[in-house]
């Protein structure tokens, strides 16, 4: 029984140059107050073109109406529960938006004097000492502008610390748990990316990360709690293994929205890690981004970060651009400071004792779930949950209904899909994440849906195969669109 | 908590059902010596009254004054759509579009968004973004890579020092050569010849920006040439995303690449911005990030969804084009919104108002370099440029960039940006306080 959605009207809404016709316009600028220049006259006729072939001609109103229409065909989290595990989905404060629009930090240019930037490196300050509170790690860069490109800081980090004690390492090793952005980002560096099994609890094997440590090795990337929101219990001897090899260990800080008050990876052993501020810290996702991935490392990693690093000189806040053992700039300016402003914003109206809550709610929700759906789906690993929780399709597998079709149907019941087919050394992965900012009835709902499916792929698996039933696209050919891609707009197409 | 919404009557049900003792018990299991075992040193919560003076107060510290700063981050009218349509919850919170039947919304709006910087520069495809402008350079000097086989790279001095630092970066921790070539003293252009004298063919790629970091308008087709002459491709870069409103499309380049900021983005002092790759149809395998394409559902109605993945690192892993994952969707849907409201016609208006200006600005001061530019222009003040932009400041404009910051040979120079947001007045007092022996 559907208890959450029905159907209501939903508006179709075609390609914003459909709509468009010559001479609608949807915007006026102010009159000149200065001579107007000829583009022909000032750049050569042969440098100015002579339009923007097929760009939109639209009214104000027309442009209002479409990109709202097409709105009403996404689900977000102010919708409901966004259960996709690895992603944490949380509830995006508003207040974060408005701060963030703060006309004096929005308006600064990376280039103003110092003198006129002391609110926006202000901000800086506080949240690296937050971070770095957080996190138990000594000093951390806010540059990076999402968590692959945290990897990527902290990876070439690592490589440079190897290099300044004169022995350049060739391998970096990657639990077969791992995100897929931890293999693309040891390669992207320059590294052989060797595969670390997982033992029969989906953990960290150390007999096996002991035959595999050695000399070559700069860095494991690990993933805690892991992909399948365990947390690693043995990480302190696992990081003991590495650096009695000279070796260091990363952390993905994917995870970290289980850890936050009640423990910390500088704590347990972890070198540098980063931070996704879109995640933990409750900046929006916003359909793929903006994020930030800050980097937090220990003392020894410190004279490598990248440019520029804050420094306080009397009374002011000031950037040094100049530090010999940097690996340089990851990004121009000083990372994606609207997004710094955002999570700063979070953290001040959780304060410390509220961060730690969030994480007890969180920690609560997932095991909530968890025990609820443990008779009707796969557990393949019995390991305590932290924040998420990890099914397996088997027993709908055996009615020939897979993890993406049940996550298909969940759309008809009015929610967002989990993470389905991932972490890869689950069969037919279901990764639940619910977050600390869903209210028991949601979660209830939720339970229901998933309860009704089950018995669903039981009475009639082909029905739930062909979901969703009641969405306004019904399942999308996904084959086509890679086999011939049709990548833009073109007339008369 | 007011972000938590759960009553302790609901907890303590909850945790009956679990069948634990308390919020602790969850997690019990965790090594002894890994928990903390004190309360984190951050005040307790702030109410939002609180928190909303507490960012006023540091952005009152921040002037918020007339600026002609440029240099690769420009102040543009933000239309008031923008942010009405990046607020509505459906954009602002959702996640990547995987599950197609319920993201039409954000696939249709990159598809959208695709067309429309493909029709801007004149390129077949282009991705749904990339963070920002300085790592889309390296991202695309890769991509050339790839394509040829080849691992060195030439690039002009007159692109974003910042940008080349990070493709410096990138050349530090990986098999890439990076080798740059000098801009012509008088004409403030790339010098091509210099270029000529830097190719070999090992080169994957030659890079240059247009307007230049001096704003100056290159010349793609020679460069085109002269990478083409020696099997490199020609990656185009652009700060200033409003130029290509007046600008011939850079059709010759293979791959071209830059910053959206222009388009309705804020400043705020560096990001969060949007950068974009946009390539020959040919190259398309080898290009990095999101694509959103046109396919059916199964009731043969048009939809989107994402597509060619298996370049992604999500498929491929060590393999694939790149890490990225996040990028910067929603900066990417103001654009949109930005390029929708102001259309064929208005992009035009604006970057004849941009040029306009500055050449209002420019034609009162004795230039350094004599190339046509677009609306950012250098000037040597008579005096020192430090004094004549504190000058400035005490009047509430703030000056130019001291180009001694990236280039020692142009030290004293100030690169000044006007925009369809700089007022005459400003101008005049700017021109002013430069001429001012």
């Amino acid at each position: 029984m559907i208890n959450k959605t029905r159907q209501h009207i939903n508006q179709n809404e075609g390609l914003i140059f459909e709509v468009s016709s010559p001479g609608k316009k949807g915007y006026q600028l102010p009159d000149l107050d200065v001579p107007e220049i000829d583009p022909a006259a000032a750049l050569g006729v042969a440098a100015v073109r002579s339009e923007i072939e097929d760009f939109p001609e639209v009214s104000e109103v027309e442009t209002i109406r479409h990109f709202t229409r097409l709105s009403t065909q996404n689900y977000g989290i102010d919708l409901g529960l966004f259960p996709l595990g690895s992603c944490t989905m949380k509830y995006n404060p508003r207040i974060n938006e408005t701060v963030a629009r703060t006309p004096g930090l929005a308006w600064a240019h990376p280039y103003q004097p110092e003198s006129l930037s002391q609110g926006c490196l202000e901000v800086v300050a506080v949240l690296e000492r937050m971070l770095l509170e957080i996190t138990g790690m000594d000093a951390v860069t806010l540059q990076p502008a999402a968590g692959a490109h945290g990897e990527w800081t902290g990876i070439m980090l690592v490589r440079a610390l190897h290099e300044s004690r004169g022995n350049g390492r060739k391998k970096i090793l990657v639990p077969d748990s791992a995100h897929g952005t931890n293999p693309a980002t040891a390669a992207m560096c320059g590294y052989t990316v060797e595969n670390l099994p997982s033992n029969e609890y989906g953990m960290l094997d150390l007999s096996a990360l002991e035959r595999q440590a050695n000399e070559d090795v700069a860095a494991m990337m690990v993933t805690n709690p892991n992909t399948v929101g365990v947390f690693e219990a043995d990480i302190q001897k696992a990081a003991a293994i590495l650096h009695a090899k000279g070796a260091l260990v990363y952390m993905d800080g994917a995870n970290m929205n289980a850890m936050v008050g009640i423990t910390r990876p500088g704590d347990f052993g972890i070198d540098v890690m980063h931070l996704n501020l879109h995640k933990t810290f409750s900046t929006p996702h916003g359909g793929g981004g903006p994020g930030a991935g800050p980097v937090a490392v220990k003392k020894q990693l410190e004279p490598f970060l990248p440019v520029p690093r804050l420094r306080r000189v009397g009374e002011l806040w000031t950037l040094d651009q100049h530090r010999p053992a940097s690996i340089g700039k990851v990004r121009a300016f000083i990372g994606n400071f609207g997004v710094l402003v955002r999570a700063l914003s979070y953290i001040l109206a959780h304060g410390g004792p509220g961060l730690r809550n969030a994480t007890l709610d969180a920690i609560l929700n997932a095991n909530y779930i968890r025990k609820a759906l443990e008779p009707y789906f796969e557990l393949p690993f019995k390991s305590p949950s932290m924040h998420e929780c990890v099914f397996g399709d088997d027993r709908q597998a055996a009615k020939g209904v897979k993890t993406g079709d049940i996550a298909k149907r969940l759309i008809d019941y009015g929610f967002h899909p989990y993470t389905t087919s991932f972490p890869m050394i689950v069969h037919g992965a279901l990764m639940i994440e619910p977050t600390e900012t869903e209210p028991k009835q949601e979660l209830d709902l939720f339970i229901d849906a998933m309860i009704s499916i089950a018995k669903e792929v039981e009475e009639d698996p082909k029905f739930v195969l062909a979901a969703p039933h009641n969405t306004r696209t019904s399942r999308v050919d996904e084959t086509t669109a890679a086999r011939k891609p049709i990548l833009r707009w073109r007339p008369g197409q | 908590m007011r972000y938590l919404p759960k009553s302790d009557a609901e907890r303590r049900q909850m945790l009956d059902e679990i069948g634990a003792r308390s919020l602790d018990d969850l997690f019990a299991h965790l090594p002894e010596p890994v928990r903390l075992n004190r309360a984190l040193d951050i005040a307790p919560g702030r109410s939002e009254y609180e928190i909303v003076d507490y960012f006023n107060k540091l952005g009152a510290q921040c002037g918020n004054y007339p600026s002609f700063l440029g240099a690769g981050v420009y102040r543009h009218y933000r239309p008031v759509l923008c942010d009405v349509v990046v607020s509505r919850g459906e954009f602002l919170t959702s996640y990547t579009p995987y599950q197609a039947e319920i993201a039409q919304g954000s696939l249709t709006t990159i598809f959208e968004f695709q067309t429309m910087v493909c029709q801007l520069t004149g390129m077949d495809v282009a991705n749904a973004s990339m963070y920002d402008g300085s790592t889309a350079v390296p991202e695309a000097a890769l991509m050339a890579m790839r394509v040829t086989g080849r691992e060195r790279i030439v690039v002009a001095r007159a692109v974003h020092p910042e940008y080349r630092a990070v493709l410096d970066t990138n050349a530090r921790n990986r098999e890439m050569s990076v080798v740059e070539f000098a801009y012509d003293a008088s004409t403030g252009l790339s010098d091509l010849a210099a270029l000529e004298a830097a190719m070999d063919n090992q080169t994957a790629a030659v890079i240059m920006q247009s307007p230049n970091f001096f704003g100056g308008v290159e010349s793609v087709k020679a460069a085109a040439e002269i990478a083409h002459k020696h099997g490199a491709l020609l990656v185009l870069v652009f700060t200033e995303a409003v130029s290509l409103g007046l600008l011939k499309p850079p059709c010759e380049a293979d791959i071209v690449c830059g910053e959206l900021q222009s388009f309705a983005i804020s400043p705020s002092y560096g990001g969060p911005f949007a950068g974009v790759i946009a390539t020959k149809e040919k190259f398309l395998r080898q290009m990095p990030g999101r694509l959103a394409g046109q396919t059916k559902d199964s009731n043969g109605n048009r939809a989107f969804c994402l597509t060619l993945s298996t370049r992604e690192q999500h498929i491929r892993r060590e393999k694939a084009t790149s890490n990225i994952c996040t990028n910067q969707a929603l900066i990417a849907l103001m654009a949109t919104v930005f390029m929708t409201v102001y259309g064929k016609k208005g992009l035009r208006e604006l970057a004849t108002q941009n040029l306009s200006k500055a050449h209002y600005l420019g034609g009162q001061l004795a230039r350094k370099f004599s190339a046509p530019y677009f609306n950012e222009l250098v000037a040597t003040p008579r005096r020192a440029a430090g004094l004549v932009n504190d000058e400035l400041l005490g009047q509430g404009i703030v000056g130019g960039l001291d180009l001694g910051r990236f280039y020692p040979e142009l030290s004293g120079s100030l690169l000044l940006c006007a925009t369809e947001m700089s007022q005459r007045a400003d101008m005049d007092k700017v021109a002013e306080a430069i001429n001012r022996a």
